[in-house]
């Protein structure tokens, strides 16, 4: 824990974060004071048994959910307390996600499906004059993940794993200086999981892109630069990648 | 953006959304439809009340009527002739209509109401009710008669030729018949026969009037002169055989029929007298044709004793009960009854416009299409709960991808304004339909009845009922535009629960949504 303190450009933190689910009467406690913190660049791989919390730190760093305690930092700024609509822009421009379920819209095309967090950020107007640049930068990521060919494709026509490509590119699209990967090969064949793998080894290396990834895999956790193991709500050990 | 790229989708992909979108469509072509008819009828019976009553009428307070017609005249054209085109004298007064159809004495209680046919023609319109003025036409539409007179005859009260040929060959007959009955030693008829329908009128007829000039010239007519209603005097006949319904005539211009009334005076006497019928009168407005009867302006003086001293018609002083008024410009009719109001003494005049006497029939027909809006307006309002139901359903349906959206920053407004644009479009093309539909509905409405009718075999709209040749429609522009904007706010409504719902879910739990 010294070691990550004494590091330069803290990118993104979590302190003594707690949260708990209330399931009917009872309160179900998850993270019971999690602390973790990300260099800028850095490819860090939670791990965990289902239930474990991971998924929930994961939310939690990426807004998409509150801590009950503690505080997330970007940059050494508080940001779990921003106003509603601060948060929504952060998760639009600051992180990207990646689900286990890939999670594109059903009604829109592989295009259009990338083109969404650039349609959420800009004004319709604003958008339509500069559609056409859009469009282009849409076309050369999902070239870069091996798409270029299913531009008009609807999600329910493509693979499992031209799906989670088209979610990586989605997650690229507004630029993120952070992408939350949760599961990203739960739900993969282990060679399409590989060929996923090294694309986000590839984005990390190349895009200088901060990348937190959850898994219970452990073959995948350590492709990494280090591994967090997370059990019963609390941070266990720290693996640094080889 | 990507709300409306969104919205368009859900709406190409949804066919469910198609359920509300025509439910909201059949709600405003609905309304349309029957705000169109309604107000087609309503304008029709309108201008049909109008032409008759004449825009104005002063009125006497008592049935005596008030005397010399000629002084009221003056004095109305001295405080407001600017605003007249023309006015007409006549005397109302309830009586009642006997005739003899089928071996039985018909009564019906009338409003009696003597005329100037000529300054009345002018004051509202009277000639083309009247039957002698249309061509009669057989079942197919041929005319089988022409019409007796031209449109710009003024109304008179002789009864024209043809009839008055017949006239003449019946009471030939019934001469030829009574001759023949004296010579069989007087015996009285059984009852049945025209001789029998004389005697009775002779009987009823000597109560009062001095009608007894009859039948001094064969056929010749009486001197009280009557234009009768034309549901008084007929009825429909549904013709089984033919499927039809046929008009059946009781009486025709020619036949003499009994009339009985009050005279004027402090204490009212029963007066009755025979009167020919020279015409038959047929607005259209059943409470007209099963109800008025004209008859000569200065006969029912006479008979009413309206005439002071009743003694010399010649210069006698008469009395009306009402003068008809028409003016240049209905609009002015504020300041006419105004005026008139000021210049007659309230005790004996009333002044009222032709909407005023028929305020009550009016404000029903008003109050009836208030109701049916709100009852149709209703069915929109099903259409909105239709809708509702649907967008939760949707919702839920597209929970994760709400949590998505949210996921790649998407504000809460941001996703509430989808569902509310998603209704919003719903109700817009569902109401653009609907008017569309409606406007064409109502374009080809007679058409479609007369389809109606040939696939059922019923008549669905029937002249002989309604009096129209088809049926009326009117369409306000400012009512259209009221149904559809209503069914959008409605839709809008309807939508902004369900999108509250989508706006106000958690992510991660949406996201969790399976």
């Amino acid at each position: 824990m010294v070691d990550t303190i004494m590091m330069p450009q803290t990118h993104i933190a979590a302190i003594a974060v707690e949260k708990a689910y209330r399931k009917g009467e009872h309160k179900v406690p998850v993270l019971l004071g999690v602390d973790i913190e990300v260099r800028r660049g850095e490819f860090v791989s939670i791990i965990g048994q289902s239930g474990s919390g991971k998924s929930t730190l994961l939310h939690l760093l990426g807004l998409l959910d509150g801590p009950d305690v503690g505080e997330v930092k970007l940059y050494g700024e508080r940001i779990d307390d921003l106003p509603q609509h601060s948060r929504d822009e952060l998760r639009n421009r600051v992180f990207g996600f990646i689900f286990q379920f890939y999670h594109l819209l059903p009604e829109l095309t592989v295009m259009e499906n990338v083109l969404t967090p650039l349609m959420i950020r800009h004004s319709a107007w604003s958008y339509w004059k500069s559609r056409k640049a859009f469009q282009e930068q849409a076309r050369e990521l999902l070239d870069r993940v091996g798409l270029g060919h299913r531009l008009g494709h609807k999600p329910t026509e493509l693979s499992g794993g031209e799906m989670q490509r088209a979610a990586i590119a989605r997650a690229l699209m507004g630029n993120p200086e952070v992408l939350l990967a949760d599961e990203p090969t739960g739900n993969l064949d282990s060679e399409t999981g590989a060929e996923i793998m090294d694309l986000l080894r590839n984005l990390n290396g190349r895009n200088d892109l901060t990348i937190i990834m959850v898994t219970h895999d452990e073959s995948i956790a350590q492709q990494a630069h280090r591994t967090v193991r997370l059990a019963e709500g609390r941070l266990e050990a720290w693996v640094e990648a080889a | 953006m990507y709300k409306f790229l969104l919205c368009t989708r859900y709406l190409r992909t949804r066919y469910i959304a198609l359920a509300s979108i025509i439910s909201v469509m059949l709600g405003v072509a609905t309304m349309i439809v029957v705000n169109s008819v309604m107000a087609g009828f309503s304008h029709e019976m309108r201008s049909r009340i109008h032409e008759i009553l004449a825009d104005m009428v002063l009125e006497a307070m008592s049935m005596d009527g008030n005397q010399d017609p000629d002084w009221q005249m003056e004095k109305i054209r001295e405080v407001a002739g600017q605003y007249i085109e023309d006015m007409s004298p006549t005397v109302e007064v309830y009586g009642l209509l006997t005739f003899r159809y089928g071996g039985q004495y018909i009564p019906r209680p009338v409003t009696l109401i003597g005329i100037e046919p000529a300054s009345k023609n002018r004051v509202g319109d009277l000639a083309i009710h009247l039957e002698n003025y249309k061509p009669t036409k057989d079942d197919n539409g041929n005319i089988v008669r022409p019409a007796e007179y031209a449109l710009d005859h003024d109304p008179g009260w002789d009864l024209p030729a043809t009839f008055m040929e017949s006239r003449r060959l019946r009471a030939m007959e019934r001469q030829a018949m009574r001759n023949h009955d004296e010579d069989d030693d007087g015996a009285q008829a059984d009852g049945h026969g025209e001789q029998a329908d004389d005697a009775l009128l002779e009987k009823l007829g000597q109560t009062a009037t001095d009608d007894k000039g009859k039948e001094e010239a064969l056929g010749a007519l009486m001197k009280a002169r009557l234009y009768v209603g034309a549901q008084l005097i007929s009825f429909p006949f549904p013709d089984k055989n033919e499927k039809k319904t046929r008009t059946v005539w009781m009486c025709q211009p020619g036949d003499d029929v009994m009339i009985s009334t009050v005279s004027a005076g402090k204490s009212p006497e029963p007066r009755s007298f025979h009167a020919t019928i020279v015409d038959v009168f047929k607005s259209g407005m059943s409470e007209y044709d099963s109800n008025l009867v004209f008859m000569n302006l200065d006969e029912l003086q006479r008979i009413r004793g309206m005439i002071d001293p009743p003694d010399d018609p010649e210069r006698g002083v008469r009395s009306i009960t009402s003068i008809q008024i028409k003016l240049k410009d209905f609009k002015d009719a504020k300041i006419v009854a105004d005026r008139l109001q000021a210049a007659f003494p309230p005790g004996f005049y009333t002044v009222r416009t032709w909407e005023q006497k028929q305020g009550p029939l009016l404000a029903a027909v008003d109050v009836e299409s208030t109701i049916l809006n709100v009852l149709l307006f209703m069915i929109i309002a099903v259409a909105g709960f239709g809708i509702l139901a649907i967008f939760f359903m949707i919702v839920v349906e597209k929970t994760r991808d709400i949590g998505i959206l949210k996921s790649l920053g998407a504000s809460s407004q941001g996703v509430m304004s989808i569902f509310v644009s998603y209704g919003l479009s719903l109700g817009m093309v569902g109401s653009g339909v609907g008017v569309v539909v409606g406007l064409l509905f109502v374009r080809y409405i007679n058409e479609i009845e007369r389809a109606l009718t040939y696939i059922t075999g019923r008549k669905v709209f029937d002249e002989t009922i309604y009096y129209f040749p088809s049926i009326p429609t009117r369409v306000d522009a400012f009512t259209v535009l009221w149904v559809a904007s209503g069914a959008i706010l409605i839709a809008i409504m309807a939508s902004i629960l369900p999108a509250r719902r989508a706006a106000l879910l958690h992510p991660v739990q949406a996201l969790r949504h399976e």
